[in-house]
């Protein structure tokens, strides 16, 4: 019955202000075409297996460095791989070090969050001050740290981006605990004697949820851009999964050699998809967190 | 030639929800040396009718359509420059809260000098401080007070510096909105009587808008009546008090409790001003007007003109 | 907070993949060779140990030695800083600049195409890849066009010598400082052009912000009551935009640089890489290709005090600065 009201509640918060949303504005827009961007390119890659005219990496598919034709509309690659097919796949790597670096980031941020935050005191103090330290960072090259130590991999990549990322999820929940925890509706329910786990679940964390959301997109957004950085200065995956970022940095050194396909495809791909959950989390902020971030 | 001649002025809000009129087709005229009353409740336009005369109708506010003519400039269609010309040398602008509308960082002098310097740049700097100094003597301020900042002044003083700046470049036409209303009623009187004695001394052509109708009854000529952006009767001033034609400025006129009186019941108007964005068709002051008969709800009333004075209201409509 | 900077960064690089040393070789390496490699380094005492020394080495500006050729790390930074150095300066020039023109004209331009346009395009510019931004870039200035070089800071022969008074010499590593020094035009031409395309990449995806930044500002402040009347005595538009609006603003605007610094030095790894720009970005990717992971530690402990030191930096000009505090 408690998650039954918890549910419930979530929904309550999150519909009036999802509701109508092209009338919102610039902001309303935003979301809906950001989420479209990223619906489409998710259904994209998973529909690629049966789409795709020619499995990705397989080599030699077609002449080395052809340009776009009728046979191959993206053109090849150094291996004679088709881009098209690669572009088709190649998000499958940065979808899933994306989801798995925002659930890392939810397991671990939002209780820290939750608690440091509501708890006050020393608790508060020290979270803040190693949450604060690594914000303070430059997140890129933490991740390049991390990723460097960790060695290659889906998880590894999300791992670090993690790393990097929880602070932020820290800071909003926690200027969203404390803004909350003074209201007087919250008092009157620690007064009527409710446990503080029950104050910390029912009342805080669904007002919480909106700006997790926003975050959560932004998050995304993020992880997108940093898997490709990570992947540019060689911590990536092995070579043989198609993978935008692979493409990326292999298609600069095949620049000077005018094959610019190699690289323009599945660059616009990374920036169409970033894109995405970019308006997705600017307008989700803009409805959620009003002046929070900014 | 009037001074100034507002004709059919339609200002529009461009919301999300809708295209509010905020000014719904206003003509008026002013002479020299006249001052016209704008009277009306909050919202009503008034504040937006003052704004257009100088172009300065914040967005999304717009000015959609009509003519407003300052001497021989055309305020709509001039160029952005010769407006900015207009604006405090030929148009001074009184705001209501003298608190928010002068610079804070800034010291009476300098606001002195900037704006002679914007109009009259050939004007050295210590020229520009003396006509400072002069004025504020003028308005009953210490002339060594232009070296303060805003917030060293009192509100009346702070309204009083605010009239100086805005009579400095010696303008046709001054425009005082709402001058009064952040004041207590002691500082109001003093500076209603400094007004009037300006207009005397200056001949100055005058606009003042309020939603208090007492101040209007001993300083203007002529009293216009605004209700939802339009105008609802229009006339002199002692025809306007003795005889309000149109029933709203009934209403409004009775709403003043008479002191003299005893025993008297405070009589307001019923209802709400209407929503903008979806207004009733007919007349606009229909769903509160005692008098509204049929007409009222189906036809806009338009401007008539009966004995000297302009009512919009079927009333005195008879076609 | 910086000393957990240092601690975290040390235990990255220590602790987690267990064993940095053997993690840098790929073959099988036997066991002495292992050992006599780690004593060198110093990896062979025990955690604890290693990493007072660490602290105590940061003291005095030893960032560790290279796993290569067990150089001091501490000399390559310091011979790569500037580079980087004059990067980040002409790209927040650039990223300011931007940012606050175009954050200017969107909010004079209220609700309009142009105000709209804007605003995607400081969202859009930020979600670009900054390397792919980069080779676009390169692609249509320096290969389509010829215009700018495609890559190097400079080229050989060229690089300023700084001032040089009697037989005193001075440089101080910033190219476009250093040939002004010298007072060489043609030298500071070049070290510019080559300075042009790797800034603007890098200032262009990080103006967003300021974008926004500038225009919530201005938005909020050409709304304010003196600014109307200002406007109502006549006062220029531009006067009134840039003098009274923009004073506001200049505050947010200054703080949010130094915030931003973190974010342009994470962006000059991909844009020095991209560039070819012989900064501390890319010698980082260097030393990641070889593995070199003590190297490693030592660039990205010296990025931390970096920037704990521009931090520190915007608080002190930030109190100084803010009128509240003052006045």
């Amino acid at each position: 019955m408690k998650n039954e009201k918890l549910q419930g509640r979530i929904v309550v918060q999150l519909l009036p202000q999802l509701r109508n949303l092209r009338q919102r504005g610039l902001a309303g827009w935003a979301i809906l075409i950001g989420a479209a961007i990223v619906a489409a390119m998710a259904i994209m890659t998973v529909a690629s297996p049966w789409i795709r005219p020619y499995d990705p990496i397989l080599i030699n598919v077609g002449p080395i460095l052809s340009p776009p034709s009728a046979q191959f509309p993206l053109g090849t690659n150094h291996l004679g791989q088709d881009m098209l097919s690669r572009v088709y796949s190649g998000g499958a790597i940065m979808f899933q070090v994306a989801v798995l670096s925002v659930i890392v980031c939810l397991v671990v941020g939002v209780p820290i969050g939750l608690f440091a935050s509501y708890l006050g005191g020393y608790t508060d103090k020290v979270a803040s001050l190693v949450m604060d330290s690594i914000y303070a960072f430059p997140g890129l090259v933490l991740a390049i740290a991390i990723a460097a130590m960790l060695g290659p991999g889906v998880v590894n990549m999300a791992l670090s981006i993690a790393v990097v990322y929880v602070p932020s999820y820290f800071r909003i929940i926690r200027s969203q605990v404390l803004t909350i925890k003074e209201l007087p509706y919250v008092e009157a329910a620690t007064i009527m004697g409710a446990k503080s786990r029950t104050t910390l679940f029912r009342y805080i964390l669904p007002n919480v949820i909106p700006s997790i959301v926003a975050v959560a997109t932004i998050n995304f957004a993020d992880a997108v851009l940093t898997s490709a950085g990570l992947t540019f200065v060689g911590l990536g995956l092995p070579v043989s999964t198609p993978d935008w970022g692979w493409d990326l940095t292999y298609g600069r050194r095949l620049l000077p050699s005018g094959a610019w396909w190699v690289i323009a495809f599945p660059g616009l791909m990374v920036v169409l998809l970033a894109l995405g959950f970019t308006m997705m989390g600017e307008g989700l902020s803009e409805l959620f967190n009003p002046r929070l971030q900014k | 030639m009037p001074l100034l001649d507002i004709e059919s002025l339609v200002v529009e809000y461009h919301t999300l929800r809708a295209n509010v009129k905020a000014v719904d087709r206003v003509s008026l005229s002013m002479e020299k040396g006249h001052t016209l009353g704008l009277v009306g409740e909050s919202g009503c336009g008034k504040s937006t009718l003052g704004l257009s005369t100088i172009r300065l109708v914040p967005p999304p506010g717009k000015i959609a359509s009509g003519h407003i003519v300052l001497g021989e400039t055309d305020i709509i269609n001039c160029s952005d420059e010769d407006i900015r010309k207009v604006r405090g040398k030929r148009v001074g602008y009184i705001f209501q809260d003298p608190m928010t509308s002068l610079n804070p960082v800034k010291r009476i002098g300098a606001h002195f000098v900037e704006m002679i310097h914007t109009h009259e740049p050939e004007v050295s700097e210590q020229d520009a401080l003396k006509r400072g100094k002069d004025v504020l003597e003028r308005l009953g301020i210490l002339p060594e007070r232009i070296d303060d900042f805003p917030h060293q002044f009192s509100g009346g003083m702070r309204q009083r510096v605010m009239i100086g700046l805005a009579l400095a470049l010696g303008p046709d036409l001054l425009i005082a909105d709402e001058p009064t209303t952040s004041l207590d009623v002691i500082v109001e009187a003093q500076i209603i009587e400094l007004l009037k004695e300006l207009k005397k001394s200056l001949k100055l052509t005058l606009i003042l808008i309020t939603h208090n109708i007492g101040i209007v009854a001993e300083t203007a000529d002529r009293v216009a009546v605004m209700y939802a952006g339009r105008l609802a009767e229009l006339g002199l001033t002692d025809d306007l008090f003795e005889k309000p034609m149109h029933p709203y400025t009934q209403a409004l006129l009775n709403s003043v409790p008479n002191i003299t009186k005893k025993g008297q019941v405070l009589s307001w108007i019923p209802g709400a001003p209407p929503d903008l964005a979806e207004p009733p068709p007919g007349c606009l002051y229909h769903p509160r007007c005692p008098h509204a008969f049929d007409r009222c709800k189906k036809e806009e009333p338009s401007l008539t003109k009966h004995n000297g004075t302009y009512v919009a209201c079927h009333l005195y409509d008879r076609r | 907070m910086i000393m957990l900077l240092l601690t975290f960064v040390f235990l990255v690089v220590r602790v987690l993949p267990g064993d940095p040393a053997s993690l840098h070789f790929e073959k099988q390496v036997s066991p002495e060779m292992l050992l006599d490699f780690k004593r060198r380094l110093g990896l062979d005492k025990p955690l604890i140990v290693q990493y007072f020394e660490y602290l105590v080495g940061l003291l005095r500006g030893d960032f560790g030695k290279s796993m290569q050729d067990f150089s001091p790390v501490s000399q390559q930074i310091f011979s790569a800083f500037p580079a980087t150095l004059e990067l980040a300066i002409f790209s927040s020039i650039i990223m300011v600049l931007v940012g606050v023109v175009l954050g200017v004209q969107a909010s004079r331009s209220y609700n309009s195409a142009r105000d709209h346009s804007i605003r995607v395009f400081g969202i859009a510019s930020y979600a670009i890849p900054v390397f792919f931004l980069g080779e676009v870039v390169i692609m249509i200035f320096a290969i389509y066009f010829h215009l700018f070089p495609a890559g190097d800071r400079i080229y050989p022969g060229m690089a300023p010598t700084g001032l040089t008074i009697g037989g005193l010499h001075w440089s101080s590593g910033l190219f476009v400082l250093d040939s002004i020094l010298e007072g060489n035009p043609t030298k500071l031409g070049v070290s510019l052009r080559y300075l042009f395309l790797p800034s603007l990449t890098l200032g262009t995806v990080l103006c967003g912000i300021f974008i926004r930044l500038t225009r919530g500002n201005m938005l909020e402040t050409l709304q304010l009551d003196f600014v109307t009347a200002a406007r109502a005595r006549g006062i220029k538009e531009t006067t009134v935009v840039y003098g009274y609006a923009l004073r506001n603003a200049f505050l947010p605007i200054l703080t949010m640089m130094g915030l931003q610094f973190a974010a342009l030095l994470a962006g000059a790894v991909l844009t020095e890489t991209t560039f070819s720009w012989p900064g501390l970005g890319r010698y980082l990717v260097d030393r990641i290709s070889f593995r070199d992971y003590t190297a490693i530690q030592g660039v990205v402990v010296f990025f931390g005090i970096l920037v704990a030191m521009v931090s520190l930096a915007v608080d002190i000009i930030y109190a100084y600065l803010d009128p509240r505090i003052r006045f």
